[in-house]
């Protein structure tokens, strides 16, 4: 074999360019954009009429009169405080009853089945109950998004903490850990990845369930801001609390993963800026 | 010198399977005991028994409350940096400088703030024995820690270990399979078989030193030949 042969480069083949940096961010976003302004335009020329679509401006118009008239924050604000209200409500039953079933034997012979049973309802069923119940006060809402959002938070927080290495449980023990320090230091931090999952699923529950609710049954709120609006055939009004529900559902999730992310620093899958 | 532990009698059992028949034990502060012994025969039962990680079925232990303990996996906590992981089980206020010191005896000083994920097995191997030597105790006992480590890491690691208890003093027991190691790092080589200690080695310091020591290489050949591998066998 001559030198020649050995020497020559191992020339790999070429990788297509790729595209530069800022069209590698622009891209995306250029089919929304069009999408929009095609319905702007149809929308302003008439082709949709504005009681089946109002033009996204006008949309945007309405949000700006609704917000200086006075109407549109303080709803929001009672949205978002039922939403709180429901996910702290049913976060706390179901991270209390998830650690009191992931810890101790008993607690889940005896409380497993029952919340399995009660899980296998789809919460939205409740909603004609909960009315006859609770009528369309604050009450019936937020029990709603405490029942939705119970499940997926107790069946991560079981789930996590069974899944804690029991080698690492052992070292604990060997390290002579109080009860309270092992669940702490060891049991605690071993299941957030999975309770912290079982937040982000549970912040989407929650925003299904006030969504119905609000729709449904209420005299307050963004949802009830859009059925009144039907009656009047606003569609600029309904646009725009869709609009507003996806912002806040969006805003919702950042603030989950930014959660993750500062929690979780040192998981592999979530590594960032960790290294020093 | 005051003693480590006593274990007279001992025996453990998993149902109707008797591990441990009836052991005695008894090792000194600042002794080195290393046990030997076929895979199966027991001597991990043995440690656990005496970490009071399980429960004997009869005899009694003599000994501290808590020794310490490392595993053959290092069993690090990964949401904790390294300082955390050493100062698990300290209640002081200062226990990110003793955390700190214990790092620094291992040659991982500079790493109080770094997440376990990244170091290597031999760093964290060592950030282990840290974890272990920062309780000051009296008793340690060590599972084939050096087991999962290249033969170089080893060494290293076999000698940072010596240096240390040189100086803490506690009394170690330590199961291994390798028989130089026994014979570099025992004041005593103890071969475990039937449930119980079957043989017992003094080694002297001369054996210690080399490898090629004429007391070394008999011992090497009696430890060989009592876990039935013998060099002629
Ligand atoms: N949890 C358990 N349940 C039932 N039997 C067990 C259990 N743990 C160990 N044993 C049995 O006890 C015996 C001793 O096990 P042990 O782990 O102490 O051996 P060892 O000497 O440490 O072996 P090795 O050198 O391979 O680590 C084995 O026969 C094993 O099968
Ligand atoms: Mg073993």
């Amino acid at each position: 074999m001559s030198d020649l042969a050995i020497a020559a480069p191992v020339r790999a083949k070429r990788l297509p360019r790729q595209p530069r940096f800022a069209v590698r961010r622009l891209l995306p976003w250029l089919v929304p954009v069009l999408l929009l302004l095609a319905w702007e335009a149809l929308a302003r020329f008439g082709k949709i009429p504005p009681y089946i679509l109002p033009a996204p401006t006008k949309v945007m118009l309405t949000g700006v009169a609704l917000v200086q008239d006075g109407t549109l924050i303080p709803d929001i604000g009672i949205s978002l405080l039922r939403a709180a209200s429901g996910f702290a409500i049913g976060g706390a039953i179901g991270f209390g009853l998830g650690v009191a079933v992931g810890f101790s034997r008993t607690a889940g012979l005896l409380l497993d089945r029952t919340v399995l049973m009660l899980r296998a309802i789809p919460f939205l069923a409740v909603l004609p109950l909960v009315i006859v119940w609770l009528g369309i006060g604050e009450g019936a809402k937020i029990f709603l998004v405490a029942f939705g959002v119970t499940f997926p938070i107790y069946m991560n927080t079981v789930l996590g903490i069974r899944q804690v290495d029991p080698k690492l449980v052992e070292l604990g023990k060997v390290t002579g850990l109080s009860t309270w320090m092992l669940i702490r230091r060891i049991i605690l931090p071993g299941a957030l990845p999975s309770i912290l999952n079982g937040v982000r699923y549970a912040l989407a529950t929650a925003w299904l369930a006030l969504v119905v609710a609000e729709t449904i049954a209420a005299s307050s709120g963004i949802g009830f801001l859009a059925m009144d609006a039907r009656e009047f055939l606003r569609t600029d009004v309904i646009v725009l609390v869709i609009v507003i529900y996806a912002a806040i559902g969006v805003a919702a999730d950042s603030v989950a993963r930014l959660l993750e992310r500062r929690l979780l620093a040192w998981h592999p899958n979530y590594a960032g800026e960790t290294r020093r | 010198m005051t003693e480590a532990v006593t274990v007279r009698g001992l025996r453990r059992a998993y149902g109707d399977r008797v591990v441990i028949r009836s052991l005695d034990l008894h090792i000194e502060r600042g002794e080195f005991v290393v046990l030997l012994g076929e895979s199966g025969c027991g001597k991990t039962t043995l440690l656990r028994a005496l970490a009071g990680l399980d429960p004997i079925d009869g005899g009694r232990i003599d000994g501290p409350p808590r020794p310490a303990v490392v595993f053959q996996e290092h069993r690090l906590l990964p949401w904790d940096p390294l300082w955390r992981n050493v100062s698990l089980g300290l209640s002081e206020k200062d226990s990110r400088q003793l955390a700190g010191a214990a790092l620094a005896e291992v040659g991982l000083g500079d790493r109080l703030d770094d997440w376990p994920r990244n170091l290597s097995g031999g760093q964290a191997q060592r950030v282990a024995l840290a974890r272990a030597l920062v309780q000051q105790p009296q008793l340690l006992l060590l599972d084939e820690p050096f087991a999962a480590l290249d033969a170089l890491t080893r060494i290293k690691m076999q000698s940072l270990v010596k240096a240390l208890v040189r100086k803490h003093q506690p009394g170690v027991l330590l199961v291994t399979h390798d028989v130089d190691e026994a014979i570099t790092l025992g004041d005593r080589a103890l071969v475990m078989r039937e449930g119980a200690i079957a043989r017992t080695y003094a080694i002297s310091a001369a054996a210690n030193g080399h490898r090629s020591h004429p007391e070394a290489i008999e011992l090497r050949d009696r430890l060989l030949a009592d876990l039935g591998v013998g060099a002629d066998a």
